[in-house]
């Protein structure tokens, strides 16, 4: 299965991230949380990369990032990866294309439908 | 007895945190008012981590790099992080540097940082303060100076930019929501770059 990582600012927002779309996914399937930095606001590479590691089951990774600076350490963290993991980033939103994504990646999907299941969010209206 | 390159790092360390209250003034102005504290921290991290003793210079920036990636938070921790980090790169296993693995290192930082940040010059950010100083001492090179010559010529250019970055507007980072509103304000992350290598500067010509 493709793995899901949530980097945000927030510790709390990426944890309720996790939680929100893990309630619409299989059981199986690793979404990590990775936000905060040393307990407060802010993104750790280290974390990310962490979380990229544990997240991965050999079919890939996704990530969803909130604000500016956290793609920046996503990306670092790819850097940092000791192992050859395939990661996507979503330029998508955090909440809709984490849930989208989680659904579509719990079916077995492969890394490709499921960043486009999470892009599919950018379209989704709420009124 | 702590290395050179140690107490190179806790000058520029030192630096930082005895400029802190300014660093994070000039990004309440423009940006979210946390560059002074951030850095701050994350050198009194590094300070803590690196081994005080350890002249391998390339093992010293590495570890200095990783501990501001995971201690500053925001968006100067992975750029930071990432400067020392490929900076450690042209400098692993040395115990001294000539000013052609300055030359070097410049070019890595440059390039690092602006993958990174996905930054050109103009942009007020680092690069106006870094690339400066990087044509400063390859003039300075050519026309054969030495190095404290050089490192003095690259803070003048890196101050010159820190100025520059008043004149323009911000289309990178948090700045960039404010627009024209950014201009008049100096650039947080190019005046700590400018500050990184005036304390190195200090430290050079005092050894």
């Amino acid at each position: 299965m493709v793995g899901i990582v949530i980097v945000s600012h927030s510790e709390k927002l990426a944890e309720g991230v996790r939680e929100l779309a893990s309630q619409m996914a299989s059981p199986d399937l690793p979404i990590i949380a990775a936000g905060g930095i040393d307990g407060g606001i802010g993104t750790d590479a280290f974390k990310i990369q962490a979380g990229i590691e544990e997240a991965d089951r050999g079919e890939g990774v996704l990530i969803l990032a909130d604000l500016g600076s956290a793609i920046m350490s996503a990306e670092t963290a790819m850097d940092l990866l000791e192992k050859e993991i395939r990661v996507v980033i979503a330029d998508t939103p955090v909440v809709e294309g984490a849930v989208s994504a989680a659904v579509t990646a719990s079916t077995g999907a492969g890394l490709d439908e499921v960043l486009e299941a999470a892009m599919e969010a950018r379209e989704m209206h709420k009124l | 007895m702590a290395s050179v390159i140690y107490q190179c790092i806790e000058q520029i360390g030192s630096k930082i945190i005895e400029n802190k209250d300014f660093l994070t003034e000039l990004d309440r102005e423009i940006g979210d008012a946390d560059h002074g504290v951030n850095m701050a921290r994350g050198y009194t991290e590094a300070l803590k981590a690196i081994p005080q003793e350890e002249e391998d210079i390339g093992a010293v920036l590495k570890k200095t790099g990783m501990t501001l990636l995971s201690k500053v938070g925001g968006a100067s921790g992975p750029l930071y992080g990432t400067a020392y980090m490929k900076a450690a790169k042209v400098a692993a296993g040395k115990k001294s540097l000539t000013l052609e693995d300055a030359r070097a290192m410049m070019d890595e930082i440059i390039a690092g940082i602006q993958l990174r940040g996905k930054a050109v010059r103009g942009e007020k950010t680092m690069l106006d303060a870094l690339i400066p100083a990087s044509e400063a001492l390859t003039a300075g090179m050519a026309e054969g100076k030495d190095v404290n010559a050089c490192l003095a010529d690259m803070c003048s250019a890196a101050e010159e930019g820190v100025e520059y970055t008043k004149t323009i507007r911000a289309t990178k980072g948090r700045a960039s929501y404010l627009g024209d509103r950014s201009i008049g304000h100096q650039d947080p992350g190019a005046t700590s770059s400018l500050y990184t290598l005036e304390a190195i500067r200090d430290f050079v010509a005092g050894l």
